[in-house]
């Protein structure tokens, strides 16, 4: 019979997303996590230290002459066995990040514990897109794309309109599209290019350039704007340097104020978990919450690659969920 | 071997059958033991009648040299000295019946030699030796229960585990819980802990600490985290406790500190002195107010003075507080001197130059310096989203910074922000 820590254990082994808060470095979250999962594993009720049954002579007999056979039974604990001697019963567990996340940009970040690393290998070998929040200051330029570097150059924006910037994010959408099929070691021209495009498997294997499959303005409030990002292969560093290019493009400078992820994969915003929600507890929840829906959706391999067919159709969908939430946050933040 | 065999019987046709076949049952082991924790063995084994004593010293085989020099080279190579454990365990506890447990045998009549299956997986044996001498030979109840089986702990291991059912003072000091784990991580930790005698050692410590006042729940946590305050002098640390009561430190307050800062008591009274000194001048505070502090946070005697010394010319220069308000902040929140200056400057930033709190308002409340950054943005931006981020006095809807940072989360939102908690948590994944 296992004992309770090592069921809860098994309870605890699986896929979660936590929400990174920006400032912090992933590891630290990562390492945070896994204390916290440990305090939880450990304080699980141990077992009781076995018995030892021991034979001790008569106290007070004398050593020089021969002993009586009186010996008296003791049953006592041994210690040997004690939790304060072996230390706790769990002392490590293998909690794995998916997708990194730099110390400057927040937002979902996918973490696996056990057995789920082996899940998350194979997530991210099939083609996951992921969707960021992009924050945009116009007016100046800067060495390193983001609010906080050196500025390198100031200029005006007020010649910039919602639909010159829906014209150069469009192209910027198609270019990106077109290195997508460039990738995908197809040769453009025979059928089975065509069959897997109407599929939507059409799309680099492993390690490629940093592609944007779906570009699109949520907000536009100048000098601000708020742009949704659904990319393949990126790093938020590139990102920022998009940033930089749209303003570029727009015959103006932008910085970049900040990168949120809000879904990578199948794990959402909604699922993630803020730092006051990083316990055992609430962490075996999200666990199950996962499986579950995992069972319900009949996750597949294929079902995966399928966002690159719908690309705008999902974009669509993640924001209408957050656009309540975003709408009422930039309004908070341009007061 | 088998010669010496030849030769101790013929000494022993001379004696009686019942010596003869004691003799026997040990001198069987003798052949085919090993080495020195036979030796052991007979060196305690006081119920040894003298005659055979006599014989084995007389025997030749019985010669230290060969024996001992492998082992000895053993003993060079444990990293638990097994060897003054047994030694001193033998001599000291020969008499105890604690080491008698070793008799762990189903069943004393019906004597089996419980030496020979020992013997049996140690060294190859000598089988004629063995069939000479049957394992079903019957000898008297008293030398059944005399024999007593050589422990069976390694001689080296990495762990106190192995010793902790053995030993005295380990188990004594499991049962008053010191977590023996965390401390045989620490280098020559373990080997010091075996070495220790609980009678002579131990005990007059413990009784020393109970002395002053410290709580018998508190011991295993003051010895988990300063094990070496069990080889410190007895003497200096009287003469230490006298100092500091000479100081006007109340007995109470002595016991609370030594809790607290389990590292306190092997200072010297000097450094002591010194540091006491050094907080009394620099923050130019009163005796009673210094005494103050440091009973408080008792560690600002333990660790070094630089970081200290750092963060206060952090504070004048950097952050730009005034003296008086420096003595203020140390008086009100201790901690602030001996927190991480990476840490603190950021804070900092983030209260005055975005939340945009002045400095007095900051020595009025110098609890915000000790929160976590990461609380503080959070709350500030929930209530600036909500629009009500007013930390002035003076202006109607003011929210105390004290609150802000040390209220619980639910009491925050439904008090000071006015909303629920889940819009909190949602709140948070905006940011």
């Amino acid at each position: 019979m296992a004992a309770p820590a090592v069921r809860m254990f098994r309870r605890v082994e699986g896929l979660f997303c936590v929400y990174k808060p920006s400032g912090v470095h992933w590891k630290l979250v990562r390492d945070n996590i896994e204390t916290k999962l440990l305090k939880g594993l450990n304080a699980a009720p141990s077992q009781p230290c076995p018995q030892e049954v021991r034979f001790l002579a008569q106290p007070g007999g004398d050593a020089e002459a021969p002993k009586g056979l009186t010996l008296s039974v003791a049953s006592v604990p041994a210690l040997s066995k004690h939790p304060l001697v072996t230390g706790p019963e769990f002392q490590y567990l293998q909690v794995g990040v998916g997708h990194r996340l730099d110390a400057f940009s927040s937002g979902v970040l996918v973490l696996a514990v056990g057995n789920g690393n082996k899940i998350l290998n194979d997530l991210y070998r099939t083609r996951i897109t992921r969707v960021h929040l992009v924050f945009h200051c116009l007016g100046s330029a800067t060495d390193d794309f983001s609010h906080m570097g050196h500025v390198v150059e100031r200029s005006t924006y007020g010649h910039i309109t919602q639909d010159k910037l829906d014209r150069v994010l469009a192209m910027l959408q198609g270019a990106n599209q077109k290195s997508l099929l460039m990738y995908s070691n197809v040769d453009m021209r025979s059928q089975e290019a065509y069959e897997m495009a109407v599929q939507g498997l059409l799309g680099p294997d492993g390690k490629s350039a940093p592609i944007l499959t779906g570009l699109r303005c949520i907000r536009f409030e100048p000098p601000n704007f708020t742009i949704e990002v659904q990319c393949l292969n990126e790093t938020q560093k590139y990102l920022r340097k998009v940033v930089h290019e749209i303003g570029l493009e727009l015959r103006s400078t932008a910085v970049c104020k900040g990168v949120r992820r809000t879904r990578d994969g199948p794990f959402t915003l909604q699922d993630a978990l803020t730092r006051h929600h990083w316990t055992a507890s609430d962490i075996m929840q999200a666990i199950q919450q996962y499986k579950s829906s995992k069972k319900n959706k009949n996750y597949s391999r294929s079902k995966v690659k399928e966002p690159g067919l719908h690309p705008l159709e999902e974009n669509t969908t993640d924001s209408q969920q957050n656009e309540t939430n975003v709408e009422a946050v930039a309004a908070g933040r341009t007061e | 071997m088998p010669c010496s065999f030849f030769l101790c019987r013929v000494t022993m046709a001379s004696s009686c059958a019942q010596l003869c076949l004691k003799c026997r049952s040990l001198l069987c082991s003798k052949t085919v033991a090993t080495t020195w924790q036979h030796s052991t063995q007979v060196r305690h084994c006081r119920t040894v009648t003298p005659v055979i004593t006599k014989v084995l010293n007389g025997s030749s085989f019985f010669s230290g040299n060969h024996r001992t020099s492998p082992a000895s080279q053993r003993w060079k190579q444990q990293m638990f000295c097994y060897s003054e454990l047994s030694v001193k365990h033998l001599a000291t506890e020969a008499k105890e019946d604690k080491f008698k447990e070793e008799l762990s045998r189903a069943d004393v009549v019906a004597y089996k030699s419980p030496l020979l299956p020992v013997n049996e997986i140690q060294m190859p044996l000598d089988l004629d030796a063995a069939a000479e001498f049957s394992a079903l030979e019957e000898i008297t109840h008293e030398e059944a229960v005399s024999i007593s089986v050589p422990a069976a702990i390694p001689p080296s291991s990495t762990s106190l585990r192995d010793y902790v059912d053995k030993s005295e003072t380990l188990s004594k000091l499991v049962q008053l819980g010191v977590n023996l784990w965390k401390l045989e991580q620490r280098p020559n930790v373990g080997t010091m802990l075996l070495k220790l005698d609980f009678n002579m050692d131990v005990a007059p410590r413990l009784l020393f600490l109970k002395h002053i006042g410290v709580e018998e729940s508190h011991i295993g946590y003051i010895i988990t985290h300063n094990p070496f305050i069990l080889t410190e002098d007895l003497e200096s640390l009287q003469a230490r406790v006298n100092y500091l009561k000479s100081k006007k430190f109340s007995s109470e307050t002595v016991a609370s500190m030594v809790s607290r800062a389990p590292y306190l008591l092997n200072f010297s009274v000097k450094r002591l002195d010194n540091r006491l000194g050094f907080y009394q001048q620099q923050l130019n505070l009163s005796a009673s107010n210094t005494r103050n502090i440091i009973a408080r946070l008792p560690r600002l005697l333990c660790g070094s003075l630089e970081p200290v010394k750092e963060n206060l010319k952090v504070c004048e220069i950097e952050l730009g507080f005034k003296e008086n308000e420096i003595q203020h902040i140390a008086l009100t929140v201790p901690k602030v001197l001996t927190a991480n200056k990476r840490k603190l400057t950021q804070l900092f930033d983030f209260i005055h130059n975005t939340m945009k709190v002045p400095h007095h308002l900051i020595t009025k409340f110098p609890q915000v310096l000790n929160t976590k950054y990461l609380r503080v943005r959070e709350r500030h931006l929930f209530l600036e989203f909500l629009g009500k981020a007013q930390y002035d006095p003076d202006l109607p809807n003011y929210i105390s910074l004290d609150r802000l940072v040390s209220l619980p989360d639910e009491i925050f939102c439904t008090e000071l922000a006015l909303a629920t908690l889940e819009d909190f948590y949602l709140f948070q994944k905006t940011l």
